[in-house]
Order: structure tokens, then C-alpha cells, then sequence
């Protein structure tokens, strides 16, 4: 793991008023009621492509969990390290987002705007209807991904601890 | 996708138009050589929003509404408390009234900058995203990142934060931003107002489509400057109305080819909102700076080419910082950051110019200033059965385009017109039917 320098931004991608998509949303607000180390942020973000590049500025290491839908099981986690290449935009198009979020990350990459470290979590979404509220597997997606988060804290960072191959379903 | 369903009906359809925001679909039915319909299904999050506001406090329907559109939160907020405050007979008079334009500003910046650098100039240039655009035109991606960031920057100042505002309260502000902070931005406005000018002579030399079209457009307006934050509603045939008068002129009804409801003139015709209307009819409200720009982008006195859109956007993106500029020169702050309303039983009405055109609200509030109805039109449901109009006109002399092709240009031809469909979930089905 890299050494823990450098300040890190853990981002939230959704709509909390449509359904699972507001899973993105749901993690930043648990994470907010842990004890965070200082250099770490935590932010939301409903998905305009330019806020997203403005929230990596500035940030050496990244974390940003979207809601997907891709036909898995509702509540499964997609891992990916866009490092590695483009997300599967398919996959991330039913988000709030104007660009979606795998085109915003093509955009930092070609304008060299990437954090160095940037992770990507796709939680698989069940229902995107109007209204608040998460469904039951999503909801307990988010609090694994919350924990397994604040757990990679103590190894360096926005990170998750995990070096798991991209794209790999957890 | 194309596929030969037997029968002599072909059928394309493509998963969704990847830059549109929200969720609808696109059905083209064309029967020989003729286009016999065109359908745009839209989804409208304001259906349920509504129901979802009964009940709740009048303090509660700018943050509410808010979140109906990721893009465009201070209209829903603007219309929503201009509604309230008419309902309760309470006005904040002029110094909050002026930093509610400001912050306004700041949001018609940030949703014209996306527009046109990242969604409507690839389609012109031929890239199928932003990020291959800025491949070789990056200093115009990075010009518009900019320019959206100096909005951004607005709207955080003044509205507590970039995307929903929080500071944002019926009766003013919880908090108004001292003179510093205001003056702080000054070089970013500067420095943006610098790249939106050259912008606009940028998108001016894109190549255009001829595709003028008659339109009755309808756009508010003050005497004394561009109208956004509020104003009378006019059109290009006389009308001249207040918020409470909306109703007696334009109406809801079912269509047979759609679920949602279609906005009409209560004559049966088609209207247009938006920065076409607005520049057309309130072109002599803008600021010299603005006006000269869109002289040297030859837009003329009035824009019937939709096409044209993404320079009146970047026109209105010129004036917005301008306008931005000067009410920040003007600044003094309020001497009472917000009017305490108390609740009262009565029905209001408000509007304001959102990105994409005129948003009205109309709320009936009990004794206890609860909410006893709600009633949200945006701008994409009232320009809808337009849009259909010229979609169908466009594609008539397109029909022997190949579907690939023609699936391109109708994505182009939506994306005109900027819709705000919903912020979820951005599937654009587009079918067309041939037989």
C-alpha cells in the first residue's frame, strides 16, 4: 500500500429521491458519523460530470461509489480500478448523471485530472423509483461498503485496503 | 441496433441518448415516405413531487422541489418561494431580491456551461462524448469546465453550496454573504466573462443545419433587464400576464400517443419556452457587453433555428456573468437577511426563468401554512408537443437516411433542446418504425 500522504476524498454518487440510487449518498452520510482522520473528506454528489473532476482536485487518492444496475443480485459490489481502464460504461449509465460517471472519469483521465489513486464501487441497485429510501439488499450493501472502507482507513487511506482484481464482484 | 421484424417493419432502436439528462423515449413511425408520428415519452418526477408536498410546512417546498432536478435546483427553489411568499403577502424587498438573481445567475452559468461544452458541441464536431472532443479541442473543454466552475463558485457563496443550496429559505436567505466574500469571486467572474466571450464566437462557427421554424414563444420579462428570477409572461403574439393568470391561457391535456400530459395554449397551439424565446423576445434586456456579442454571432433580432440554441445559450452564459459581475459591484447587503412569514391559509403563484425555460408553481396552503395542493409545470412538459412538431419536420426530409445516421441526428435534434427530463436514470429509447 502507499504510504498514507496526501488527502483523500471518499465521493458519494446519486439521487437519494430515486430509490437505490441514493445509495451513493446513503454511504457519505454514514461515513460522515464516523471518526474520520483529518486529511480524509467525504462528499456527495448527484452526478454532473464537471463536480465530480472538481471534487478529485486536489486529491491524491479516491474513492467513488455509484449506484449500477447490471442485472446481478441487488446489493452486489462491482470493484473496478479505472487505472486498469475505462469503466464499463454500460453499467453506470443508469445513475443520476448527466455524462455518467464512466464518461466523467474519461474526461479527468484525458484532461490528466485522475487522482493517482482512484477505486470505483458500483452497487448493484434494485429499484430506481420515485421516492426516499433504500431497498433491504442495497441498504446493507452500503453499511459492508462503509465498514470495509473505515477499515482500509488504518491501511492507508480513501482506499479500501483491498487489492482485489478489477472488476471482480465482491 | 436494427433488426427486420418481417411484415416490411424495421425497427431501431438505441439504448439511450447518452447526453440527454433523464429518462424518456423517442418513437418515430414512418409509413411509406411519410413520418406519420413522433412520440417523446418523458418521465415527470414534478407528478410525484406534488403528491409528495401535501401535507408538508410552506418552509418545506424549496428544498423539496429542489431536488426534482440535479441541474437546475435554485429554479425549483426560485418559483417554489416566489409562489410561497405571494401565498403568505410577504416581499423581501430589493437587496435579497438582487442576491436571489445573483445566485440565479450562478445556476444558469453552471447548467448552460454543461450543455453546451460538454453535451451539445461534441454533437456538432462529430464526437460521441466530451471526453473525445477534448482530445482535440481541449481548450475549449477546459474553457467551459471554467466557466462552469466560476457558477459553481456563485452558487456556493451565495447559496451555502455548489450543486442544492442550503441558504435558501422562504422570505430570503438564512444567512447573506458579506461584501468580501462576494468580492472574492470578482476575479473568477472576470476571468470567466473573458472565456464566455470567446465562446461565444466559438460556437457561432459551428456548422448549422438550415432548420428555421415558426415559433410562438413564451418567456418572461422585466422592463428594466433580462428576466430570471421573475417577471410577466409574454409571447410573441401579446400575451402579458401575471403568475395567477397562467392557468386561464395554457392548459394540461392528454394525447393519445403519450401518458404524460401535454402543455398547450388554450387555442390548441404549440408554445416554446427557453433561451430561444427569451433571447427573441427580451433580446434589448441584455447587457451591452452580451448584445454585442450577439451581433458579432450574427444571431440577429430573434434565433428560430434550434440548432442555433447552443449560441444563445453561450450568450446567456456572457450575460449571466456580466449580469453576475455588476449586481456583485452593486452589493449591500440586506439589512435583515430574510422576512418572517407567518403561516396563513391562501393559494400562491410563482415563476422564474429556469435554464430550460419558464417553471410555474402554484401552491394552496392551510391555516396552519401546510400544504393543501401543489402544482409544478416545468419548462420540458410544456415544450414537449413543440419539440414532437419539429422532430416530426425534421425527420420528413430525412426518411431515406439510414437508421444509424438517422438515430444520430435525432439524438442532435433532441439534445437542442436541452431537456430536462429527470435526473435519474438517463435511458433515451429511440424506436423507429418503419413499414
Amino acid at each position: 500500500m502507499t504510504p498514507r500522504t496526501g488527502p483523500q476524498v471518499v465521493i458519494g454518487v446519486g439521487n437519494r429521491w430515486r430509490g437505490d440510487d441514493g445509495a451513493g449518498p446513503e454511504l457519505a452520510r454514514r461515513l460522515r458519523r464516523l471518526d474520520l482522520p483529518p486529511e480524509l473528506s467525504v462528499l456527495e454528489r448527484d452526478g454532473d460530470p464537471a463536480s465530480l473532476l472538481d471534487a478529485f482536485d486536489g486529491a491524491d487518492r479516491a474513492l467513488v461509489a455509484d449506484c449500477v444496475a447490471s442485472g446481478s443480485a441487488p446489493g452486489t459490489l462491482h470493484r473496478f480500478e479505472p487505472a486498469d481502464g475505462p469503466l464499463p460504461a454500460e453499467l453506470f449509465r443508469s445513475s443520476t448523471h448527466l455524462l455518467g460517471l464512466a464518461e466523467a472519469i474519461e474526461l479527468a483521465r484525458e484532461l490528466g485530472r485522475l487522482p493517482r489513486e482512484l477505486v470505483v464501487y458500483g452497487i448493484e441497485g434494485e429499484s430506481f423509483g420515485p421516492g426516499q429510501g433504500l431497498t433491504p439488499a442495497v441498504s446493507s450493501a452500503v453499511v459492508r461498503l462503509a465498514s470495509r472502507i473505515s477499515d482500509g482507513l488504518g491501511d492507508g487511506g480513501a482506499g479500501d485496503g483491498r487489492r482485489a482484481p478489477s472488476g471482480a464482484g465482491a | 441496433m436494427s433488426a427486420d421484424q418481417g411484415g416490411g417493419t424495421r425497427t431501431i432502436r438505441t439504448d439511450y441518448l447518452a447526453r440527454v439528462e433523464g429518462e424518456g423515449a423517442m418513437t418515430v413511425k414512418i409509413r411509406g415516405d411519410e413520418v406519420e408520428q413522433v412520440g417523446l415519452e418523458i418521465y415527470e418526477p414534478p407528478r410525484f413531487f406534488e403528491a409528495f408536498l401535501k401535507g408538508r410546512s410552506f418552509r418545506e417546498a424549496p428544498d423539496i422541489t429542489a431536488r426534482i432536478c440535479g441541474i437546475c435546483p435554485v429554479a425549483y427553489m426560485t418559483s417554489a418561494f416566489n409562489a410561497m411568499e405571494d401565498a403568505l403577502g410577504i416581499d423581501p424587498g430589493p437587496r435579497v431580491g438582487a442576491l436571489r438573481r445573483l445566485m440565479y445567475c450562478g445556476e444558469w452559468v453552471e447548467s448552460h456551461a454543461l450543455h453546451v461544452f460538454l453535451l451539445h458541441a461534441p454533437d456538432f464536431l462529430g464526437f460521441d462524448s466530451a471526453w473525445t472532443m477534448a482530445r482535440e479541442h481541449r481548450e475549449m473543454v477546459e474553457a467551459g469546465l471554467k466557466i462552469k466552475k466560476a457558477g459553481n463558485d456563485l452558487l456556493r457563496v451565495v447559496g451555502g453550496r455548489a450543486i442544492h443550496p442550503v441558504n435558501v429559505r422562504v422570505g430570503g436567505f438564512y444567512r447573506a454573504p458579506g461584501r468580501d466574500q462576494l468580492d472574492a469571486l470578482v476575479g473568477r467572474l472576470e476571468e470567466a466573462r473573458e472565456l464566455a466571450t470567446g465562446a461565444v464566437e466559438w460556437v457561432a462557427g459551428l456548422p448549422f443545419p438550415e432548420f428555421e421554424q415558426d415559433y410562438e414563444f413564451v418567456a418572461l420579462r422585466d422592463p428594466d433587464r433580462y428576466a430570471i428570477e421573475d417577471g410577466r409572461l409574454v409571447s410573441g403574439s401579446g400575451l402579458d400576464l401575471a403568475p395567477d393568470q397562467f392557468e386561464q391561457h395554457f392548459e394540461e391535456r392528454h394525447v393519445e400517443h403519450s401518458t404524460a400530459l401535454h402543455s398547450l395554449m388554450r387555442d390548441g397551439g404549440t408554445y416554446f419556452l427557453g433561451p430561444m424565446a427569451r433571447y427573441s423576445l427580451n433580446r434589448e434586456q441584455l447587457s451591452p457587453v452580451a448584445r454585442e456579442a450577439a451581433d458579432r454571432a450574427g444571431l440577429g433580432p430573434e434565433c428560430r433555428n434550434p440548432f442555433r440554441s447552443i449560441v444563445v445559450r453561450a450568450v446567456e452564459i456572457l450575460y449571466a456573468l456580466d449580469e453576475a459581475l455588476r449586481l456583485i459591484s452593486a452589493y449591500e447587503p440586506p439589512e435583515s437577511a430574510a422576512v418572517e412569514a407567518e403561516p396563513r391559509a391562501g393559494t400562491g403563484h410563482g415563476w422564474s426563468e429556469a435554464p430550460r425555460g419558464m417553471l410555474w408553481h402554484r401552491y394552496r396552503l392551510e391555516d396552519d401554512g401546510s400544504i393543501a395542493e401543489a402544482r409544478i409545470v416545468p419548462p420540458t412538459s410544456q415544450n414537449q408537443p413543440r419539440i414532437e412538431q419539429d422532430l416530426r419536420a425534421f425527420v420528413q426530409p430525412r426518411v431515406g437516411l439510414d437508421d444509424e445516421r438517422l438515430q444520430w441526428e435525432c439524438e442532435q435534434a433532441i439534445r437542442n433542446y436541452d431537456p430536462c427530463i429527470s435526473c435519474s436514470a438517463h435511458f433515451l429509447k429511440l424506436t423507429v418504425d418503419r413499414s
